[in-house]
């Protein structure tokens, strides 16, 4: 399973990644695998502006509709439209082109959690 | 109490003091009190044949629609129901069983319903039909919802049609109170028909969706074209409701004129109208939206050894699976009475149901002639308007009266239109299908010149 180093990540399961004034979202390698293969994703509307832990949209698979939600609180700027014909991206490449959604704001470094972080987390949810 | 023999006094003063109430009668308040009978003019205590005798003769004194003249419309048609579709319909397989719970163990089911989707999405002109909702009221409540679901909750207001039918505004205006959806409705015209500038006007920007019937409650048609215009100028969705079915058959389903979705009543294709239904609702939409649609999907795929076979499909935007987010609380659908529609459909085949269609719009069209050429005071409301198989009659009187002096004469001329509120005149919604033949309507010609 892979974790970069270079993101941040929150319990609901997605990652965060700063790229100017924006922060890409998407879900990591462990929340895409326990979904199984992505058919749809349900993303929300560019300039919609939502509060850290709104339902950003959500990801159906074969097996299951999941939500996914907003790490930091901002204005949508840019959804991956590729998403809306390739779904499977969420799986084969959930950290590069499966990203979701690009908002304006700012990451929390309390609220957050590093990769290793992460990766204790998931430890302690799975033990 | 006792599990099968039935509640004697003491059982039932004890559940009424559960519910706080005094009487049954309070019980049953909200049936209206001219529906009900006073007392059955019955012996205290007789057999069972002798009631069954006392009670026949009664119902002799009905004027029912399948041993007179009958051109009862606004909203359930009398057709042609060959008996192939009761012999479908009567089998064990079909008619009593219940929604699987592994579907597809169900193949016949699942093809059925698979097979009425297709027919509905043709009929409509929209590429995707749920498997049926219980009926046209509902599916045009579902209709709103899907709208308001589509455009992410942020419009509020859904734009309806005065002449869609009273009874589904009723229905509407329950759900839409409860979803905290404001309902604008719009008249129309002088002509019966929907004014496209007075829907844009209503819409504004703030119309999740604009719905409206056709042929609408008047029997006219609308103007659907540029109706669709008018309800996507302002971002709202089109919603075209439809409760003659059968005139799908000769008019294009608004999907072909751009409507987002198509739904209604299609009881027409196989039901018998009964008191008090079944009732059959479908729904139809676009490809962009399906994942709002609410209801079962059936679709067709492929088993393990690569043949041909049907599954439930999308059901993540259902109830067992979705839960309180689930696109509606509709998990089940209309089967039995879906089959009805899928066997006439394909007994009355493409070209029989134009044809049937045809034969409506003929034989309305003559009666229209035939009335108006009469020498009395009978007057077509809307004589200029295009209608497919019924029409808005005025006489002297109200509608509810022209009713009964018409049935003294042993004919069922219609339905009084503004027995629900309308903007419209008062009188008669006469209905004319294929089942009403000449000498039916030399009875009603003739019944209309006694009581002039």
């Amino acid at each position: 399973m892979s974790l970069p180093v270079e993101l941040r990540y929150v319990k609901s399961h997605e990652w965060l990644k700063v790229e100017g004034d924006t922060v890409i979202v998407g879900i990591t390698d462990y929340a895409q695998d326990q979904l199984g293969e992505v058919v749809y994703v349900e993303l929300p509307e560019v300039e919609a502006g939502f509060d850290s832990g709104d339902e950003l949209g959500t990801l159906e698979s074969v097996k299951a509709v999941s939500e996914y939600l907003a790490p930091v609180a901002g204005e949508v700027v840019e959804v991956n439209e590729r998403l809306e014909d390739e779904p499977n991206l969420v799986n084969q490449d959930p950290y590069g082109d499966g990203w979701l959604v690009k908002m304006r704001g700012s990451i929390d470094s309390e609220e957050t959690l590093d990769a290793a972080g992460y990766e204790a987390f998931l430890e302690l949810e799975n033990s | 109490m006792h599990p099968w023999v039935g509640a004697g006094p003491d059982d039932r003063r004890h559940i009424l003091d559960e519910l706080g109430l005094n009487s049954i009668d309070d019980l049953f308040a909200t049936i209206p009190p001219e529906v009900c009978v006073d007392r059955l003019d019955l012996a205290p205590a007789q057999d069972e044949e002798s009631v069954w005798l006392a009670m026949s003769r009664m119902a002799m004194s009905n004027l029912a629609l399948d041993c007179a003249p009958s051109f009862l419309g606004a909203g359930v048609y009398r057709h042609v129901r060959p008996a192939v579709v009761n012999a479908v319909l009567s089998r064990a397989e079909f008619f009593t069983s219940y929604t699987p719970y592994q579907p597809e163990i169900s193949q016949g089911t699942l093809q059925v319903i698979f097979e009425f989707q297709t027919l509905i999405s043709r009929l409509t002109g929209l590429p995707v039909a749920n498997a049926s909702l219980y009926d046209g009221a509902t599916a045009l409540v579902e209709a709103v919802l899907f709208s308001h679901r589509v455009l992410r909750g942020r419009r509020d207001v859904a734009v309806v049609a005065e002449t869609v039918h009273p009874m589904y505004r009723r229905v509407l205006d329950t759900y839409a109170e409860a979803t905290g959806i404001e309902i604008v409705t719009v008249p129309p015209n002088t002509e019966g028909r929907l004014d496209p500038d007075r829907v844009r006007e209503a819409a504004g920007d703030r119309a999740c969706c604009v719905a409206l019937q056709s042929p609408n409650f008047l029997g006219i048609v609308e103007d659907l074209p540029r109706l669709a215009e008018a309800a996507h100028d302002g971002g709202a969705l089109a919603v075209q409701v439809v409760t003659e079915a059968v005139s799908l058959g000769l008019l294009e389903g608004g999907g072909t004129y751009e409507f987002d979705v198509v739904c209604g009543e299609a009881q027409s294709f196989g039901v018998a109208p009964g008191f008090g239904g079944p009732h059959l609702g479908f729904f139809a939409c676009t490809e962009k939206n399906i994942r709002q649609m609410p209801g079962r999907l059936a679709g067709e795929t492929v088993d393990e050894d690569g043949r041909r076979a049907f599954c439930l499909t999308l059901s993540t935007r259902e109830q067992h699976i979705r839960r309180a987010k689930a696109t509606s609380n509709i998990c089940t659908n209309q089967g039995l009475m879906a089959l009805a529609a899928t066997v006439w459909l394909e007994a009355v085949g493409g070209a029989g149901l134009r044809e049937l269609a045809t034969s409506c719009l003929a034989r309305s069209e003559e009666l229209k002639r035939r009335i108006s050429a009469l020498d009395g005071p009978w007057r077509l409301a809307y004589p200029a308007a295009p209608t497919f198989n019924e029409f808005l009659l005025t006489g002297p009187g109200d509608g509810a009266d022209l009713v009964d002096r018409i049935a003294s004469e042993g004919v069922l001329i219609g339905v009084p239109a503004a027995k629900w509120g309308g903007s419209w005149p008062d009188g008669v919604l006469v209905a004319v299908t294929e089942l009403n033949t000449s000498a039916e309507m030399d009875a009603l010609v003739a019944a209309l010149g006694a009581v002039s």
